[in-house]
This record gives C-alpha cells, structure tokens and sequence, in this order.
C-alpha cells in the first residue's frame, strides 16, 4: 500500500516537474503556399491606433470592401505589439500562422532569414503592381540587400521633435531646439515645478533601439559590421547610448518615473503638459487620442549636431514603419496576393495612412494634399532625406532585445541615482554584445 | 487527496473482499475487475503523453539541435549540435552561463523565501480559524480570494499598484506616510525582487492555508481536549500535536508549493515584461528570453532539460528523505 501510495505521489510529482520541460511544441512544417482554401483570408494587423478597438473600426470596412469586391472573407485580428513578433515566430514553428500579416519594418531581414515569409521576386512584385510603385527608402527596410525582400511597405513613419506650444510659450521660449546643444538648454529652461523638458520610453527596448541608432549614425557608428556582425562597444555606439541616458542621468531634463514607461506614458505625460518634448515617429493621432489638440503641438525635424540634416552623420531618424507580409504556408496565395495588392492600392493607401497619421509608402498615394499639412511635412522630408534603415541583417530582432535592454538598465542605474560613465556603458554593451549569437 | 483516493483502492484489492473472488471463479468479471482500473486511467495516460511526455522528448531533442532562427520553419533540417547547448550553458565563466547561474540562484533564493512565507502565513492562518467564531466563515472565503483570481488579472493589478509615479504602493508609503525620501521604482533596478516576492506570497499563501485547514480538520478534537486537561498549553498544543499531525500533509504541500514558485513564469512575466530586471530574473523567465529573445531554441532548451534534471533531483532527494523519516516514524 505505501508502495502504491509512494509511486502516486511519485507520478503526480513528476508531471509537475516535467511541465517545466514542457515548452514549445507542434510539428515541423515544410512547403509553400497553395490554393486549397480560396474563400478565406486571416489577417494579423499590428496595432497602429490608440488602442486595439481603434484599429477594428478602421479596418473592418475596408476588408468589407475588399470582401464585396472579390468574395473573399477576411478574418482579422489586431495583435498588440507585444505580442506580435512572438505569436510570428510561434506561427513560423508550428505552420500555423495567418495568410497576411504586417509585421515591424526592422523585423524583416529577421523574419526573412527564418524562411516564414514569401518572397517578393518580380514575378510577385507584378501581381500586386510592380516594385516601383514604392518608394526606395521604404524599400530599404524589407529584408537583407541583394535578396528579394521579405514583405512590402505599407505604412511609413519617421520620428521627429514634438514640442508642447503652452509650456514653451509659458517658459518664453520662441524657437524649438535644432541642435542637440540646443535641446539640452532648452530642455533645462523648461524642467521645473515637476515638469519635464523631454520625456523618454526606459523600458520600451524598441524604442530605445530606434533613438540610440540614429544618435549612433550622428556618432560614426552602426552596431553592425558591414559583414553583420555585433559591433555594439565601438567608441561611437557608447557615445550614442550614454548621450541618450544622459538626458537623465546627466543633463536631468527627463524625470525619473520615465526610466519605467513603456506603454507610452511619455506620449501620455506630453498631453497632459507635463513633458514640454518628445522624440516620437508620427504622434498626431496618439495626442488627439489623448484629447490634445492639433494645435496645441509643433513638430520639426528630430535634431543633429550640425543643425542640418541629411546623410551620413546627419541622420536624425530611423526608416520608421509596417510592412506587409505573406505567410508562406498560406492555403490561398491568390487570395493573399489580390489583399495585398488592395491594400497597397492608392485609394486603401490613402484611407489608411490618413486614418493613422502616418505617409503611405507608394509614390502616388503620396502626393495627396492629406500628406503635406504642418504635421507630417517634416516627417516626408525627413524620410527623404535624412532617415537611415536599421541594420538589415538576420540578428536584427535579437539586436533589439539585448542592447534595448542595455539601455533599459542604464535608464534605471540614472533613476536609482547610481552614475552613468562610459565605462559602464561600455560594460553594459559589452555583456549584450556577448548575448549574440555567433560572437 | 490523491493519496486517500490510492489508500482506498488499495485497501479494496485485498484477496477476500474482492467482489470478483466473493463470486467464484468467473473469469470474465475477474478480468474486468482486473482491467477496469487500466481502462479508467487510460483517458489521463494518454493526455499525459500528449500534453506533457511528447512535448518534453522534442525539448530534449531540440536541446541536442542547433535550433536558430535560421531552422525553426522546418526542425529536421537543423543540423545537431551534440552537447554545444548544454556546454555554453554550464560554461559560467562564459556569459551564457554566468547569467544563467545567477538566475538559477535568484530563483533558489526567492523560492527559499516565498514557500517559506506561504507556509508560515498559510499554518498560522489556519490554525488560528480553527476555533469557532463570528466572521470565521467570511474571513475563510475571504483569504481564499487570492487564490481564486484569475493570475493575469491579478498580477496586472499588481503590476498598476507597483508603478512608481502613480501607483497605490508609492502613494501609502511615500505621500501618505512619509517613509521614502522620494518615491522608490518597484518594476525596475533592486527592489523588483520585493516586489516578485510579495505578489508571489499573496498569491501563493491561500493554498498553503487551504491544505492545511484540511489537514486540521482531521485532527480528532479529543486529542487537544486530553492534552488540554493533561494542563498543556496553547504553545504546547501546537508544537506536540498540531504539527506532528500535520506533518504528511507538510510533506506534499511543502513540494508542491517549492515546484509551483520555482517554475514560476506568469508572475515575472506580468511584472516585467519580455526583459526582467537583473535582480527578479527568475529561471523561466530566463530560459524563455534565451529561446524566444534570442531564437536560439536550442539553447534554450539545454537550459530546460538541465532545469528538469536539477528539479527531479531536488524531488527525487525530498521524497526518499521523507519517506524514510516515514517509515522510522511508523516503524
């Protein structure tokens, strides 16, 4: 009895045990698409309005559209952000995922190198219009070059200055900050009385990523080799990354709380006057959402050393934005050709981007007046002229995760008082350059 | 419960109350009587080799594989790596499994603590509701809340309440009582591993209390009423009997809560999110970040099966110790 007693306990121990071995699943997949079920579509959208209800209400009607036109049902469904590179790779494991799927621009040469994606060769680009109905920088962030892309552009972004009129006018303030010089003094004039001169996302470690590539590129430095490897301690990116954090730990221009945002809560603290800038890729719709009104903000190019954007050490953003992708495994290629082919069409182009503050990535779709008011002027130029893609290789993703999180703890070394030097930037970088594979 | 429920069985399988032999020798109800409890158990067998056994040999054979991104798509094709994934992890020299030893004595740390509290909060607890009284009966329901919460829901109200600039946590201790110099960060830097461990404390405690009331409840009263009258008091009560007693149900409690907290993953993951702060960086946490951050799969897998190795040890050791100390105890 104490033998059937023990080996019970024994077993139901042991299940227990084993569920931490547990992880992952599902079956090896091979193949690409076919045709085998033509009346349907799923959609996996990311989420590009204030919340995910927002999204459903923008969406919906078009794919109703799309269903009257061609017969086939889209099934959709808004996947937030932190969930979504996640439920990829779970659906590139298992075999199975959605028909269509937008995915983060950065992603791509990631996603790419994992073979889920269909790709974009001319015979593909033909069916939905041609590769020139894009423009070339959108272009540069869809896969590694010299490969067919991985997914084509669908939204474009780019980040910028936003500044809060009331609390520079409050504070006298005339002309927004060009340089970064200028935005320290500038950000020191306006923190006081618990306000900040600019707000940050600490624990967001996309956007992290994306402020400390563009300061790395003003620096000499791209976190990459032009082999792809990890080059994350040279001089330049330890600059990039202590310059970024020093608008705490230093410069004290952003409060503390800011080290754990990551839910754009700085967007949040912008509308409510409590942060006078931020550095963020097409906010307009965020701030109405926030109840801020256009006209309460400004928005000029994000700043560089010299004052002047453009090229090389002038880049004052990344290539910011969503594309569009086909699963491989789709059981309805035409299918999924026909809605990409209509969402990058110039009449859905221009509902959407306009729906989402954002700058359709087709050539046509652009020259649309909606595209050239105050608030997103600054943001075509900026993505012609001076926007820079994130690295395009394969570590991309992993990439973001470690130093993203470098960046995190640094954020939170300056909240909790502790100082921030080069040689502890250095150390963190160093312990996320070694969290690469292949290093 | 499944013991009791084993204990019965056991006892009806004895020779001469078996109804199969009361009837003779009719072999097919023998058969039957035989082959029922097999045929009842296979409905859980075969889920358990589905849900946990299947799932468990490909993680032991994706710990084997160089499982990048550059192979999830299609497994096969991924070339074997021999023990390479279970080298860099042990290697902690190398920063691979320098963090992942650090992690692994972060979580032996924090569920040293965490059962500990559960147990002491859950016995004492229980001990104090076994006397009769107005409310006991609201007051039972209302400590089993906790454990009744769906855990997401609960965690991210956890996770609200611990937000430095808003935060319920931060308004009591800061604003209304005045014991920080300026309001502590609960999510980020040090102090997360407070904050692990008091959710983890709420919201593990309720079973702990829960077991144990049972477990009290099967105490005979007559037991305390003759110790009562031998003059023994309170203290004594609970030291000679109470414990004593309660010490089978310890047993399985004690394992099950150790198992639960060290393989915790929801709580971390609510609080912090897809990068845990150094000092709460618990050991699922970290393994998934080593598969899912990083897509390296396979690596995260060796650290999996090595997880599994140190847990079936840790099991094995406990449940021979403690069922020696059984049989000394009844022999």
């Amino acid at each position: 009895m104490r033998r059937i007693r023990a080996a019970a306990v024994g077993a139901v121990t042991l299940s227990l045990v084993l569920s931490a071995a547990a992880c992952g699943g599902g079956s090896p997949s091979g193949g690409s698409g076919d045709n085998s079920r033509p009346g349907t579509l799923t959609y996996w959208a990311s989420n590009q309005g204030a919340n995910l209800e927002v999204d459903k209400k923008v969406l919906q009607p078009e794919l109703d559209k799309f269903e009257k036109r061609t017969g086939i049902k889209v099934k959709l469904e808004v996947v937030p952000w932190s969930d979504l590179l996640n439920r990829i790779l779970t659906a590139t494991t298992s075999g199975q995922g959605p028909d269509v799927l937008n995915i983060g621009n950065t992603w791509s040469a990631s996603l790419q190198s994992s073979g889920a994606l269909l790709p974009w060769d001319e015979k593909n680009f033909e069916r939905i219009g041609g590769r020139d109905r894009f423009v070339e920088s959108a272009l540069g962030s869809t896969g590694v070059r010299g490969q067919d892309p991985a997914a084509v552009p669908l939204y474009s972004m780019a980040y910028a200055l936003y500044y809060n009129k009331k609390m520079f006018a409050e504070a006298g303030i005339t002309k927004p900050p060009a340089t970064w010089d200028e935005l320290v003094a500038t950000g020191k004039r306006l923190t006081k009385d618990g306000k900040a001169g600019i707000g940050v996302e600490g624990s967001n470690l996309s956007n992290n990523i994306h402020q400390v590539f563009v300061l790395g590129k003003q620096h000499g430095a791209d976190f990459f080799t032009p082999d792809g490897k990890a080059d994350f301690t040279s001089d330049g990116a330890v600059a990039a990354v202590k310059q970024y954090v020093d608008l705490m730990a230093e410069h004290r221009i952003v409060a503390k709380g800011n080290a754990e945002y990551a839910q754009n809560q700085s967007l949040s603290d912008f509308a409510k006057n409590r942060t006078a800038m931020v550095l963020w890729q097409t906010a307009a719709a965020t701030f109405k959402a926030q109840g801020m009104d256009d006209s309460a903000w400004g928005v000029v190019p994000a700043p560089v050393p010299s004052g002047k954007p453009g090229r090389g050490t002038a880049v004052n953003s990344m290539v910011a934005g969503i594309n569009l992708a086909v699963f491989k495994n789709t059981k309805n290629i035409d299918g999924a050709m026909k809605f990409v082919e209509f969402m990058t069409g110039d009449e859905e182009q221009k509902i959407l981007n306009k729906a989402y503050g954002s700058i359709p990535p087709v050539t046509s779709a652009q020259a649309d007046p909606a595209f050239n008011t105050p608030a997103l002027a600054p943001l075509r130029r900026t993505l012609a002229t001076s926007a820079a893609a994130l690295p395009q290789v394969p570590e991309e993703s992993q990439f973001e995760t470690v130093v993203g999180t470098a960046v995190k703890e640094l954020f939170a070394d300056a909240a909790a008082g502790r100082p921030v030097t080069t040689a502890s930037v250095r150390a963190k970088l160093e312990k996320a350059q070694q969290q690469m594979p292949n290093t | 419960m499944t013991t009791t429920a084993i204990e019965k069985t056991g006892g009806r399988t004895v020779p001469q109350r078996d109804p199969g032999a009361e009837h003779g020798p009719r072999r097919p109800g023998r058969l039957r009587a035989l082959g029922l409890p097999y045929l009842l158990l296979l409905p859980a067998l075969v889920l358990e080799i589905l849900v946990h056994l299947v799932p468990m040999l490909i993680g032991i054979v994706m710990s084997f594989k160089e499982l990048t991104q550059f192979f999830i798509r299609d497994w096969g094709t991924a070339p074997w790596a021999g023990l390479d994934n279970y080298a860099v992890s042990v290697d902690f020299d190398a920063p691979v499994g320098e963090a992942l030893l650090k992690s692994f004595l972060t979580t032996c740390l924090f569920t040293l603590l965490s059962v500990g509290l559960c147990w002491l909060i859950g016995t004492a607890a229980a001990v104090f509701m076994q006397e009769t009284f107005r409310g006991r009966g609201l007051l039972r329901t209302l400590f089993l809340v906790p454990y009744a919460l769906p855990v997401y829901a609960a965690v991210i109200t956890w996770a609200f309440m611990f937000q430095r600039d808003n935060g319920l946590i931060n308004h009591v201790l800061h604003d209304q009582l005045g014991l920080t110099d300026s309001p502590p960060f609960w999510l980020i830097g040090e102090n997360s591993f407070i904050t692990l461990l008091v959710v983890s404390v709420w919201k593990g405690w309720p079973f702990a209390f829960l077991i144990m009331m049972a477990g009290l409840q099967n105490i005979p009263r007559e037991i305390y009423e003759a110790a009562a009258l031998d003059g023994a008091g309170v203290w004594q009560q609970i030291r000679r009997i109470t414990l004593p007693s309660l010490r089978p149900v310890n047993q399985v409690l004690v394992l099950v809560l150790f198992l639960w907290t060290f393989n915790d993953f929801n709580t971390p993951f609510v609080l912090f999110g897809r990068a845990a702060p150094e000092s709460a960086d618990l050991i699922s946490l970290h393994i998934y970040q080593s598969s899912f951050q990083t897509w390296n799969f396979g690596t995260g897998s060796a650290m999996s099966v090595l997880l599994l190795l140190f847990l079936l040890v840790v099991t094995g050791l406990y449940l021979t110790l403690t069922s020696r100390g059984r049989k000394s105890a009844d022999a």
